[in-house]
Protein backbone atom coordinates (compact mmCIF):
# COMPACT_ATOMS: atom_id res chain seq x y z
CA UNK A 1 0.00 0.00 0.00
CA UNK A 2 1.66 3.54 -1.01
CA UNK A 3 2.19 5.88 2.03
CA UNK A 4 0.31 8.42 0.22
CA UNK A 5 -2.84 6.43 0.06
CA UNK A 6 -3.59 6.81 4.17
CA UNK A 7 -2.79 10.71 4.27
CA UNK A 8 -5.21 10.65 1.15
CA UNK A 9 -7.92 8.37 2.82
CA UNK A 10 -7.56 10.83 5.68
CA UNK A 11 -8.61 13.59 3.66
CA UNK A 12 -11.29 11.87 1.85
CA UNK A 13 -13.24 11.14 5.04
CA UNK A 14 -12.43 14.67 6.97
CA UNK A 15 -13.95 15.65 3.86
CA UNK A 16 -16.74 14.13 3.33
CA UNK A 17 -17.83 15.01 7.46
CA UNK A 18 -16.98 18.31 6.25
CA UNK A 19 -19.16 18.26 3.16
CA UNK A 20 -22.31 16.35 5.04
CA UNK A 21 -22.82 19.16 7.58
CA UNK A 22 -21.94 22.30 5.10
CA UNK A 23 -24.70 20.47 3.18
CA UNK A 24 -27.31 19.35 5.67
CA UNK A 25 -27.75 22.86 5.92
CA UNK A 26 -28.14 23.99 2.47
CA UNK A 27 -32.26 25.36 2.37
CA UNK A 28 -34.15 22.33 0.20
CA UNK A 29 -35.47 25.71 -2.09
CA UNK A 30 -31.96 25.67 -3.04
CA UNK A 31 -31.17 21.96 -3.98
CA UNK A 32 -31.07 22.31 -7.59
CA UNK A 33 -28.44 25.26 -7.45
CA UNK A 34 -26.58 22.74 -4.97
CA UNK A 35 -26.66 20.33 -7.65
CA UNK A 36 -25.22 22.74 -10.23
CA UNK A 37 -22.54 24.02 -7.99
CA UNK A 38 -21.33 20.78 -6.41
CA UNK A 39 -20.98 19.65 -9.85
CA UNK A 40 -18.80 23.08 -11.37
CA UNK A 41 -16.86 22.19 -8.34
CA UNK A 42 -15.90 18.64 -8.96
CA UNK A 43 -15.12 19.88 -12.50
CA UNK A 44 -12.09 20.82 -10.90
CA UNK A 45 -10.64 17.77 -12.47
CA UNK A 46 -9.80 19.47 -14.99
CA UNK A 47 -6.29 19.99 -13.26
CA UNK A 48 -5.78 16.82 -13.81
CA UNK A 49 -7.28 16.55 -17.26
CA UNK A 50 -4.48 19.57 -17.94
CA UNK A 51 -1.43 17.66 -16.48
CA UNK A 52 -2.42 15.16 -18.33
CA UNK A 53 -3.05 16.47 -21.96
CA UNK A 54 0.34 18.78 -21.28
CA UNK A 55 2.75 15.66 -20.36
CA UNK A 56 2.22 14.89 -23.81
CA UNK A 57 3.50 11.01 -23.44
CA UNK A 58 1.40 9.66 -25.91
CA UNK A 59 -0.95 10.21 -28.45
CA UNK A 60 -3.65 8.54 -26.65
CA UNK A 61 -2.67 10.16 -23.33
CA UNK A 62 -2.53 13.39 -25.02
CA UNK A 63 -6.31 12.48 -26.99
CA UNK A 64 -7.63 11.59 -23.86
CA UNK A 65 -6.59 14.32 -21.54
CA UNK A 66 -7.66 16.66 -24.13
CA UNK A 67 -11.29 15.25 -24.16
CA UNK A 68 -11.44 15.36 -20.11
CA UNK A 69 -9.76 18.76 -20.37
CA UNK A 70 -12.94 19.78 -22.89
CA UNK A 71 -15.51 17.79 -20.38
CA UNK A 72 -14.96 18.92 -17.20
CA UNK A 73 -14.08 22.85 -18.38
CA UNK A 74 -17.48 22.50 -19.71
CA UNK A 75 -19.02 21.87 -16.95
CA UNK A 76 -16.75 24.34 -14.70
CA UNK A 77 -18.27 27.05 -17.02
CA UNK A 78 -21.85 25.92 -17.59
CA UNK A 79 -21.67 24.70 -13.80
CA UNK A 80 -20.81 28.34 -12.61
CA UNK A 81 -23.24 30.38 -15.15
CA UNK A 82 -26.28 28.67 -14.23
CA UNK A 83 -25.87 28.57 -10.70
CA UNK A 84 -25.29 32.05 -10.73
CA UNK A 85 -28.56 32.68 -13.46
CA UNK A 86 -30.83 30.42 -10.76
CA UNK A 87 -29.51 31.87 -7.57
CA UNK A 88 -30.47 35.54 -9.01
CA UNK A 89 -34.12 34.33 -9.82
CA UNK A 90 -34.83 33.79 -5.58
CA UNK A 91 -36.17 36.63 -4.45
CA UNK A 92 -37.80 37.39 -1.35
CA UNK A 93 -40.27 39.63 -2.29
CA UNK A 94 -41.61 40.29 -5.53
CA UNK A 95 -41.36 43.13 -7.51
CA UNK A 96 -45.08 44.50 -6.98
CA UNK A 97 -47.38 45.23 -9.79
CA UNK A 98 -50.02 47.23 -8.91
CA UNK B 1 13.14 29.05 -7.86
CA UNK B 2 13.66 25.22 -7.74
CA UNK B 3 11.34 23.08 -8.70
CA UNK B 4 10.50 21.66 -5.33
CA UNK B 5 9.24 24.65 -4.28
CA UNK B 6 7.57 25.49 -6.91
CA UNK B 7 5.30 22.29 -6.24
CA UNK B 8 4.76 23.72 -2.95
CA UNK B 9 3.42 27.16 -3.80
CA UNK B 10 1.17 24.71 -6.47
CA UNK B 11 -0.19 22.70 -3.25
CA UNK B 12 -0.83 26.09 -1.27
CA UNK B 13 -2.82 27.22 -4.14
CA UNK B 14 -5.08 24.24 -4.15
CA UNK B 15 -5.45 24.62 -0.62
CA UNK B 16 -6.79 28.35 -0.88
CA UNK B 17 -8.79 26.55 -3.60
CA UNK B 18 -10.45 23.74 -1.34
CA UNK B 19 -11.14 26.47 1.24
CA UNK B 20 -13.10 28.57 -1.16
CA UNK B 21 -15.05 25.33 -2.64
CA UNK B 22 -16.46 24.46 1.20
CA UNK B 23 -17.02 28.44 1.53
CA UNK B 24 -18.94 28.03 -1.61
CA UNK B 25 -20.98 25.29 -0.39
CA UNK B 26 -21.83 26.90 2.74
CA UNK B 27 -22.86 29.96 1.15
CA UNK B 28 -25.84 27.88 -0.04
CA UNK B 29 -27.37 27.54 3.35
CA UNK B 30 -28.97 30.94 3.02
CA UNK B 31 -30.63 32.61 -0.54
CA UNK B 32 -29.02 36.05 0.32
CA UNK B 33 -25.87 34.15 0.78
CA UNK B 34 -25.46 31.91 -2.18
CA UNK B 35 -24.11 34.24 -5.07
CA UNK B 36 -21.36 35.42 -2.82
CA UNK B 37 -20.90 31.07 -2.25
CA UNK B 38 -20.92 31.14 -6.14
CA UNK B 39 -18.16 33.89 -6.34
CA UNK B 40 -15.71 32.23 -3.98
CA UNK B 41 -16.26 28.57 -6.16
CA UNK B 42 -15.49 30.99 -9.18
CA UNK B 43 -12.07 32.40 -7.50
CA UNK B 44 -10.84 29.03 -6.28
CA UNK B 45 -11.36 27.30 -9.78
CA UNK B 46 -10.62 29.90 -11.18
CA UNK B 47 -6.71 29.79 -8.81
CA UNK B 48 -6.87 25.91 -9.50
CA UNK B 49 -6.54 26.11 -12.95
CA UNK B 50 -4.14 28.99 -13.15
CA UNK B 51 -1.84 27.84 -11.11
CA UNK B 52 -2.01 24.38 -13.13
CA UNK B 53 -1.13 25.60 -16.00
CA UNK B 54 2.11 26.76 -14.37
CA UNK B 55 2.90 23.33 -13.43
CA UNK B 56 6.29 22.71 -15.38
CA UNK B 57 4.88 19.61 -15.85
CA UNK B 58 2.61 20.75 -18.81
CA UNK B 59 5.00 20.87 -21.85
CA UNK B 60 2.82 21.71 -24.64
CA UNK B 61 -0.21 23.92 -24.42
CA UNK B 62 -1.89 23.71 -27.98
CA UNK B 63 -4.31 21.27 -27.36
CA UNK B 64 -4.86 22.38 -23.53
CA UNK B 65 -5.99 25.74 -24.98
CA UNK B 66 -8.01 24.23 -28.08
CA UNK B 67 -9.73 21.95 -25.25
CA UNK B 68 -10.35 24.68 -23.15
CA UNK B 69 -11.96 27.00 -25.90
CA UNK B 70 -13.53 24.01 -26.50
CA UNK B 71 -14.57 23.10 -23.02
CA UNK B 72 -16.30 27.31 -22.73
CA UNK B 73 -18.00 26.71 -26.25
CA UNK B 74 -20.45 23.98 -25.04
CA UNK B 75 -20.08 25.26 -21.60
CA UNK B 76 -21.87 28.34 -21.69
CA UNK B 77 -24.83 27.08 -23.72
CA UNK B 78 -25.12 24.74 -21.26
CA UNK B 79 -25.25 27.41 -18.95
CA UNK B 80 -28.04 29.25 -20.71
CA UNK B 81 -30.15 26.65 -21.02
CA UNK B 82 -33.80 27.75 -20.34
CA UNK B 83 -34.81 26.46 -16.85
CA UNK B 84 -36.87 23.72 -17.53
CA UNK B 85 -34.22 21.95 -19.28
CA UNK B 86 -32.30 22.37 -16.15
CA UNK B 87 -32.94 18.51 -15.23
CA UNK B 88 -31.30 17.80 -18.45
CA UNK B 89 -28.83 19.70 -18.43
CA UNK B 90 -27.41 18.44 -14.95
CA UNK B 91 -27.94 15.05 -16.11
CA UNK B 92 -25.71 15.91 -19.09
CA UNK B 93 -22.98 17.42 -16.65
CA UNK B 94 -22.57 14.33 -14.65
CA UNK B 95 -22.03 12.69 -17.74
CA UNK B 96 -19.37 15.12 -18.71
CA UNK B 97 -17.81 14.99 -15.10
CA UNK B 98 -17.68 11.19 -14.98
CA UNK B 99 -16.52 11.00 -18.81
CA UNK B 100 -13.55 13.31 -17.66
CA UNK B 101 -12.68 11.49 -14.65
CA UNK B 102 -12.46 7.83 -16.95
CA UNK B 103 -10.91 9.37 -19.57
CA UNK B 104 -7.92 10.19 -17.06
CA UNK B 105 -8.11 7.33 -14.80
CA UNK B 106 -7.73 5.37 -18.50
CA UNK B 107 -4.74 7.53 -19.41
CA UNK B 108 -3.53 7.21 -16.20
CA UNK B 109 -3.24 3.13 -17.64
CA UNK B 110 -1.30 3.51 -20.38
CA UNK B 111 1.15 6.02 -18.82
CA UNK B 112 4.54 4.87 -18.04
CA UNK B 113 5.05 1.26 -16.71
CA UNK B 114 2.26 -0.79 -15.74
CA UNK B 115 0.87 -0.11 -12.44
CA UNK B 116 1.61 -1.98 -9.08
CA UNK B 117 -1.59 -4.47 -8.05
CA UNK B 118 -2.98 -1.66 -5.21
CA UNK B 119 -2.45 1.43 -7.74
CA UNK B 120 -3.91 -1.05 -10.26
CA UNK B 121 -7.47 -1.74 -8.15
CA UNK B 122 -7.75 2.41 -7.47
CA UNK B 123 -7.27 2.67 -11.38
CA UNK B 124 -10.04 0.08 -11.83
CA UNK B 125 -12.53 1.13 -9.31
CA UNK B 126 -12.59 4.72 -10.37
CA UNK B 127 -12.69 3.71 -14.14
CA UNK B 128 -15.68 1.69 -13.53
CA UNK B 129 -17.72 3.86 -11.84
CA UNK B 130 -16.71 6.94 -13.89
CA UNK B 131 -17.79 4.55 -17.03
CA UNK B 132 -20.79 3.09 -15.97
CA UNK B 133 -21.67 7.07 -14.40
CA UNK B 134 -21.25 8.14 -18.06
CA UNK B 135 -23.48 6.48 -20.15
CA UNK B 136 -26.30 5.94 -17.06
CA UNK B 137 -26.36 10.05 -17.05
CA UNK B 138 -26.59 10.16 -20.71
CA UNK B 139 -29.48 7.79 -20.27
CA UNK B 140 -30.82 9.82 -18.02
CA UNK B 141 -30.19 12.94 -20.30
CA UNK B 142 -32.10 11.31 -23.10
CA UNK B 143 -35.09 10.43 -20.97
CA UNK B 144 -35.17 13.62 -19.75
CA UNK B 145 -35.34 15.38 -22.95
CA UNK B 146 -37.46 13.02 -24.13
CA UNK B 147 -35.13 11.44 -26.85
CA UNK B 148 -35.97 7.86 -24.84
CA UNK B 149 -39.08 6.50 -23.75
CA UNK B 150 -39.87 8.29 -20.00
CA UNK B 151 -41.56 5.16 -19.36
CA UNK B 152 -39.36 2.38 -17.04
CA UNK B 153 -38.26 -0.05 -19.86
CA UNK B 154 -38.32 -3.55 -18.24
CA UNK B 155 -38.51 -7.30 -18.99
CA UNK B 156 -37.96 -10.49 -16.95
CA UNK B 157 -34.76 -10.92 -15.33
CA UNK B 158 -33.34 -8.15 -15.85
CA UNK B 159 -31.50 -7.61 -12.32
CA UNK B 160 -30.00 -10.87 -12.82
CA UNK B 161 -28.71 -9.76 -16.39
CA UNK B 162 -27.65 -6.50 -14.93
CA UNK B 163 -26.08 -7.69 -12.16
CA UNK B 164 -24.34 -9.97 -14.06
CA UNK B 165 -22.84 -7.65 -16.60
CA UNK B 166 -21.63 -5.30 -13.29
CA UNK B 167 -20.16 -8.62 -11.80
CA UNK B 168 -18.71 -9.59 -15.28
CA UNK B 169 -16.76 -5.82 -14.80
CA UNK B 170 -15.72 -6.47 -11.26
CA UNK B 171 -14.44 -9.70 -12.18
CA UNK B 172 -12.13 -8.26 -14.78
CA UNK B 173 -10.86 -5.62 -12.51
CA UNK B 174 -9.83 -8.43 -10.27
CA UNK B 175 -8.18 -10.09 -13.28
CA UNK B 176 -6.78 -7.00 -13.97
CA UNK B 177 -5.35 -6.91 -10.08
CA UNK B 178 -3.82 -9.96 -10.44
CA UNK B 179 -1.88 -9.01 -13.83
CA UNK B 180 -1.68 -5.32 -13.89
CA UNK B 181 0.17 -5.79 -17.51
CA UNK B 182 -2.77 -7.17 -19.37
CA UNK B 183 -3.59 -4.97 -21.70
CA UNK B 184 -5.77 -6.21 -23.32
CA UNK B 185 -8.67 -7.12 -20.36
CA UNK B 186 -8.84 -3.20 -19.50
CA UNK B 187 -10.36 -2.11 -22.50
CA UNK B 188 -13.11 -4.82 -22.35
CA UNK B 189 -13.78 -3.96 -18.57
CA UNK B 190 -14.09 -0.05 -19.54
CA UNK B 191 -16.75 -1.41 -22.20
CA UNK B 192 -18.53 -3.53 -20.01
CA UNK B 193 -18.90 -1.11 -17.45
CA UNK B 194 -19.71 1.54 -19.73
CA UNK B 195 -22.81 -1.29 -20.77
CA UNK B 196 -23.37 -1.66 -17.06
CA UNK B 197 -24.42 2.07 -16.98
CA UNK B 198 -26.76 1.79 -19.86
CA UNK B 199 -28.63 -1.20 -18.04
CA UNK B 200 -28.45 0.81 -14.67
CA UNK B 201 -30.40 3.21 -15.56
CA UNK B 202 -33.10 2.00 -19.12
CA UNK B 203 -35.24 0.68 -16.50
CA UNK B 204 -35.74 3.58 -14.37
CA UNK B 205 -39.18 5.86 -15.27
CA UNK B 206 -39.38 9.27 -15.28
CA UNK B 207 -40.76 9.68 -11.96
CA UNK B 208 -38.10 8.41 -10.24
CA UNK B 209 -35.78 11.13 -12.03
CA UNK B 210 -34.98 12.81 -9.03
CA UNK B 211 -33.31 10.08 -7.12
CA UNK B 212 -31.32 9.19 -9.93
CA UNK B 213 -30.55 12.54 -10.70
CA UNK B 214 -29.02 12.46 -7.06
CA UNK B 215 -27.38 9.20 -7.33
CA UNK B 216 -25.45 9.68 -10.57
CA UNK B 217 -24.42 13.05 -9.06
CA UNK B 218 -23.02 11.07 -5.85
CA UNK B 219 -21.54 8.68 -8.64
CA UNK B 220 -19.67 11.50 -10.39
CA UNK B 221 -18.52 12.56 -7.23
CA UNK B 222 -16.73 9.37 -5.88
CA UNK B 223 -15.49 8.79 -9.37
CA UNK B 224 -13.46 12.29 -8.55
CA UNK B 225 -12.73 11.30 -5.50
CA UNK B 226 -11.17 7.61 -6.33
CA UNK B 227 -9.21 9.43 -9.14
CA UNK B 228 -7.48 11.94 -6.18
CA UNK B 229 -6.28 8.83 -5.04
CA UNK B 230 -4.98 7.15 -8.08
CA UNK B 231 -3.24 10.60 -8.96
CA UNK B 232 -2.25 11.39 -5.56
CA UNK B 233 -4.18 14.74 -5.96
CA UNK B 234 -5.68 15.86 -2.13
CA UNK B 235 -7.51 18.92 -4.42
CA UNK B 236 -9.52 16.08 -6.42
CA UNK B 237 -9.92 13.25 -3.03
CA UNK B 238 -12.00 16.59 -1.15
CA UNK B 239 -14.35 18.05 -4.07
CA UNK B 240 -15.09 14.71 -5.11
CA UNK B 241 -15.91 13.86 -1.66
CA UNK B 242 -17.99 17.02 -1.18
CA UNK B 243 -19.88 15.90 -4.42
CA UNK B 244 -20.50 12.68 -3.16
CA UNK B 245 -21.25 13.49 -0.13
CA UNK B 246 -23.48 16.12 -1.83
CA UNK B 247 -25.46 13.14 -4.15
CA UNK B 248 -25.80 10.99 -1.08
CA UNK B 249 -27.51 13.36 0.82
CA UNK B 250 -29.95 14.22 -1.97
CA UNK B 251 -30.53 10.70 -2.70
CA UNK B 252 -31.35 9.81 0.78
CA UNK B 253 -33.59 12.20 1.26
CA UNK B 254 -35.31 11.70 -2.06
CA UNK B 255 -35.71 8.04 -0.80
CA UNK B 256 -37.27 9.13 2.57
CA UNK B 257 -39.75 11.30 0.05
CA UNK B 258 -40.63 8.33 -1.95
CA UNK B 259 -40.59 5.56 1.09
CA UNK B 260 -38.04 3.50 -1.13
CA UNK B 261 -34.83 1.77 0.54
CA UNK B 262 -31.44 2.42 -0.27
CA UNK B 263 -31.23 -1.21 -1.22
CA UNK B 264 -34.12 -0.06 -3.76
CA UNK B 265 -32.19 2.06 -5.60
CA UNK B 266 -28.89 0.34 -5.63
CA UNK B 267 -29.90 -2.15 -7.40
CA UNK B 268 -31.89 0.17 -10.13
CA UNK B 269 -35.16 -1.77 -9.33
CA UNK B 270 -37.35 1.19 -9.40
CA UNK B 271 -40.48 1.65 -11.94
CA UNK B 272 -41.44 -1.87 -11.55
CA UNK B 273 -43.21 -1.85 -8.57
CA UNK B 274 -45.31 0.53 -10.43
CA UNK B 275 -45.70 -1.40 -13.67
CA UNK B 276 -47.56 -3.80 -12.01
CA UNK B 277 -49.73 -2.09 -10.11
CA UNK B 278 -52.59 -0.86 -12.92
CA UNK B 279 -54.86 -2.40 -10.81
CA UNK B 280 -58.92 -2.24 -10.44
CA UNK B 281 -60.93 0.90 -11.39
CA UNK B 282 -63.64 1.12 -10.43
CA UNK B 283 -66.72 3.48 -12.33
CA UNK B 284 -66.55 6.28 -9.96
CA UNK B 285 -68.11 9.54 -10.44
CA UNK B 286 -66.12 13.01 -10.27
CA UNK B 287 -67.35 16.15 -9.78
CA UNK B 288 -65.58 19.17 -12.46
CA UNK B 289 -65.47 22.54 -13.10
CA UNK B 290 -65.55 25.38 -15.15
CA UNK B 291 -62.61 28.40 -14.96
CA UNK B 292 -65.37 30.56 -14.50
CA UNK B 293 -66.43 28.14 -11.22
CA UNK B 294 -62.79 28.08 -9.96
CA UNK B 295 -62.32 31.72 -10.35
CA UNK B 296 -65.02 32.21 -8.03
CA UNK B 297 -64.07 29.77 -5.42
CA UNK B 298 -60.43 30.79 -5.34
CA UNK B 299 -61.49 34.50 -5.03
CA UNK B 300 -64.10 34.14 -2.45
CA UNK B 301 -61.00 31.86 -0.51
CA UNK B 302 -58.83 33.39 2.48
CA UNK B 303 -56.11 30.82 1.95
CA UNK B 304 -55.20 28.95 -1.13
CA UNK B 305 -52.06 26.72 -1.48
CA UNK B 306 -51.19 25.79 -4.77
CA UNK B 307 -49.28 22.32 -5.07
CA UNK B 308 -47.39 22.13 -8.51
CA UNK B 309 -45.78 19.19 -10.05
CA UNK B 310 -44.25 18.48 -13.28
CA UNK B 311 -47.14 18.75 -15.32
CA UNK B 312 -46.75 22.51 -14.43
CA UNK B 313 -42.86 22.45 -15.72
CA UNK B 314 -44.44 20.32 -18.80
CA UNK B 315 -46.98 22.39 -19.77
CA UNK B 316 -44.50 25.73 -18.93
CA UNK B 317 -47.28 27.02 -17.11
CA UNK B 318 -45.08 28.38 -14.12
CA UNK B 319 -45.22 32.07 -15.54
CA UNK B 320 -49.39 31.87 -15.89
CA UNK B 321 -49.30 30.45 -12.09
CA UNK B 322 -47.35 33.38 -11.43
CA UNK B 323 -50.45 35.96 -12.71
CA UNK B 324 -52.85 33.60 -10.62
CA UNK B 325 -50.45 34.62 -7.47
CA UNK B 326 -50.81 37.81 -8.66
CA UNK B 327 -54.75 38.47 -9.30
CA UNK B 328 -54.99 36.61 -5.75
CA UNK B 329 -52.67 38.74 -3.51
CA UNK B 330 -54.31 41.64 -5.00
CA UNK B 331 -57.49 40.60 -4.03
CA UNK B 332 -55.98 39.92 -0.12
CA UNK B 333 -56.02 35.82 -0.63
CA UNK B 334 -52.75 34.46 1.17
CA UNK B 335 -51.71 32.18 -1.37
CA UNK B 336 -49.02 29.93 -0.49
CA UNK B 337 -47.00 26.75 -2.92
CA UNK B 338 -46.62 23.47 -1.01
CA UNK B 339 -43.40 21.52 -2.75
CA UNK B 340 -42.72 18.06 -1.99
CA UNK B 341 -39.22 17.09 -2.09
CA UNK B 342 -39.69 14.74 -5.17
CA UNK B 343 -42.07 16.73 -7.51
CA UNK B 344 -40.97 17.00 -10.77
CA UNK B 345 -38.11 15.71 -12.15
CA UNK B 346 -34.96 16.72 -9.80
CA UNK B 347 -34.47 17.78 -6.10
CA UNK B 348 -35.82 21.31 -5.97
CA UNK B 349 -37.62 21.51 -9.76
CA UNK B 350 -40.32 22.92 -8.58
CA UNK B 351 -38.42 25.97 -6.37
CA UNK B 352 -36.43 27.28 -9.16
CA UNK B 353 -39.42 27.28 -12.01
CA UNK B 354 -41.21 29.71 -9.49
CA UNK B 355 -38.50 31.35 -8.54
CA UNK B 356 -37.83 32.05 -12.22
CA UNK B 357 -41.56 33.16 -12.80
CA UNK B 358 -40.60 35.49 -9.88
CA UNK B 359 -42.61 33.90 -7.04
CA UNK B 360 -40.78 35.52 -3.72
CA UNK B 361 -39.17 32.59 -2.00
CA UNK B 362 -40.88 32.91 0.89
CA UNK B 363 -43.92 31.59 -0.55
CA UNK B 364 -42.65 28.47 -1.31
CA UNK B 365 -43.07 26.33 1.18
CA UNK B 366 -41.50 22.35 1.92
CA UNK B 367 -43.87 19.56 2.75
CA UNK B 368 -42.79 19.41 6.61
CA UNK B 369 -43.81 22.81 7.57
CA UNK B 370 -47.28 23.11 5.48
CA UNK B 371 -49.07 19.86 5.82
CA UNK B 372 -50.15 20.90 9.17
CA UNK B 373 -51.58 24.13 7.49
CA UNK B 374 -54.21 21.77 4.82
CA UNK B 375 -56.95 21.77 7.45
CA UNK B 376 -57.16 25.42 7.51
CA UNK B 377 -56.66 26.01 3.91
CA UNK B 378 -59.55 26.96 2.15
CA UNK B 379 -58.75 26.00 -1.19
CA UNK B 380 -55.45 23.54 -2.60
CA UNK B 381 -55.15 23.92 -6.33
CA UNK B 382 -53.05 21.04 -7.61
CA UNK B 383 -51.62 21.82 -10.93
CA UNK B 384 -49.71 19.13 -12.59
CA UNK B 385 -49.08 17.26 -9.56
CA UNK B 386 -50.50 13.57 -8.81
CA UNK B 387 -49.06 10.59 -6.99
CA UNK B 388 -47.33 13.05 -3.95
CA UNK B 389 -51.26 14.21 -3.23
CA UNK B 390 -52.30 10.51 -3.56
CA UNK B 391 -53.80 9.71 0.05
CA UNK B 392 -53.97 6.00 -0.77
CA UNK B 393 -50.48 6.11 0.45
CA UNK B 394 -51.46 7.17 3.94
CA UNK B 395 -54.37 4.55 4.15
CA UNK B 396 -54.27 1.81 1.48
CA UNK B 397 -51.50 -0.76 2.63
CA UNK B 398 -51.82 -2.34 -0.73
CA UNK B 399 -50.86 0.70 -2.66
CA UNK B 400 -47.68 0.28 -4.08
CA UNK B 401 -46.85 4.11 -2.62
CA UNK B 402 -48.55 3.14 0.69
CA UNK B 403 -45.81 4.75 3.37
CA UNK B 404 -45.09 7.66 1.13
CA UNK B 405 -45.21 10.92 2.54
CA UNK B 406 -47.82 13.05 1.08
CA UNK B 407 -49.07 16.39 0.70
CA UNK B 408 -52.35 16.39 2.63
CA UNK B 409 -54.33 18.38 0.47
CA UNK B 410 -57.14 15.98 0.74
CA UNK B 411 -57.54 18.13 4.40
CA UNK B 412 -57.91 21.07 2.39
CA UNK B 413 -61.72 22.76 2.76
CA UNK B 414 -62.07 22.34 -1.10
CA UNK B 415 -59.59 20.55 -3.49
CA UNK B 416 -59.26 21.57 -7.43
CA UNK B 417 -57.07 19.22 -9.50
CA UNK B 418 -56.07 20.61 -12.99
CA UNK B 419 -55.54 17.92 -15.29
CA UNK B 420 -55.72 16.80 -18.28
CA UNK B 421 -57.91 13.98 -18.30
CA UNK B 422 -58.70 11.17 -16.14
CA UNK B 423 -56.12 8.80 -17.62
CA UNK B 424 -53.74 8.00 -14.95
CA UNK B 425 -50.21 8.83 -15.30
CA UNK B 426 -47.18 6.34 -16.93
CA UNK B 427 -47.64 5.63 -12.76
CA UNK B 428 -50.67 4.00 -13.31
CA UNK B 429 -51.41 4.52 -9.87
CA UNK B 430 -55.59 5.53 -9.03
CA UNK B 431 -55.81 8.83 -7.17
CA UNK B 432 -58.93 8.33 -4.60
CA UNK B 433 -58.14 12.46 -3.79
CA UNK B 434 -60.53 12.93 -7.86
CA UNK B 435 -63.13 11.11 -6.39
CA UNK B 436 -63.95 13.27 -2.87
CA UNK B 437 -66.87 15.27 -2.69
CA UNK B 438 -64.66 18.08 -1.95
CA UNK B 439 -62.53 17.60 -5.47
CA UNK B 440 -63.26 19.65 -8.53
CA UNK B 441 -61.50 18.23 -11.59
CA UNK B 442 -60.17 21.19 -13.83
CA UNK B 443 -59.99 19.43 -17.19
CA UNK B 444 -57.94 21.03 -19.57
CA UNK B 445 -53.90 21.90 -20.35
CA UNK B 446 -52.52 23.34 -16.86
CA UNK B 447 -51.12 26.71 -19.29
CA UNK B 448 -54.70 27.35 -20.50
CA UNK B 449 -56.69 26.88 -17.76
CA UNK B 450 -54.38 28.85 -15.25
CA UNK B 451 -54.43 31.68 -17.83
CA UNK B 452 -58.40 31.31 -17.76
CA UNK B 453 -59.01 31.44 -14.24
CA UNK B 454 -56.78 34.51 -14.29
CA UNK B 455 -58.90 36.18 -17.07
CA UNK B 456 -62.13 35.57 -15.01
CA UNK B 457 -60.66 37.13 -11.74
CA UNK B 458 -59.31 40.49 -13.55
CA UNK B 459 -62.86 40.34 -15.69
CA UNK B 460 -64.82 40.58 -12.54
CA UNK B 461 -62.45 43.40 -10.79
CA UNK B 462 -63.56 45.80 -13.62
Amino acid sequence: MPPDFISNLYVFILAGFVGFQVIRRVSPLLHTPLMSLTNALDAIVVVAAIIIAGRHETRLTTVLGAIAVAASFSNMVGGFLITDRMLRMFKSRGPKKS
Amino acid sequence: MTELALQQYLDFAYIVAVVLFILSLKGLSSPASARWGVLAGEIGAALAVIVTLCNPEVAQYKWILITLIIGAGVGVPLGLVHMTAVPQRTALSHAFGALSAAMIGVAEYYVGTAPTRFEMGEIALEVIIGSLTFTGSLIAAGKLQEILPQRPIVYRGQNIVSLSVLAGALGLAVALVVNPANATLFPVMVIVALFFGILLVTPIGGADMPTVISLLNSYAGVSAALLGFVLNSKVLVVAGALDGSSGLILSVIMCKAMNRSFTNVMFGAFGQVQASAAGVQEDRTVRSATPDEAAGILAAANKVVIVPGYGMAVAQAQHKVRELYDALTKRGVDVRFAIHPVAGRMPGHMNVLLAEADIPYDRLIEMDDINGDFPQTDVALVIGANDVTNPAARTDTGSPIYGMPILDVDKARTVMVIKRSMNPGFAGIDNPLYYLDKTLMLFGDAKSFVNSIVHELSGNAH
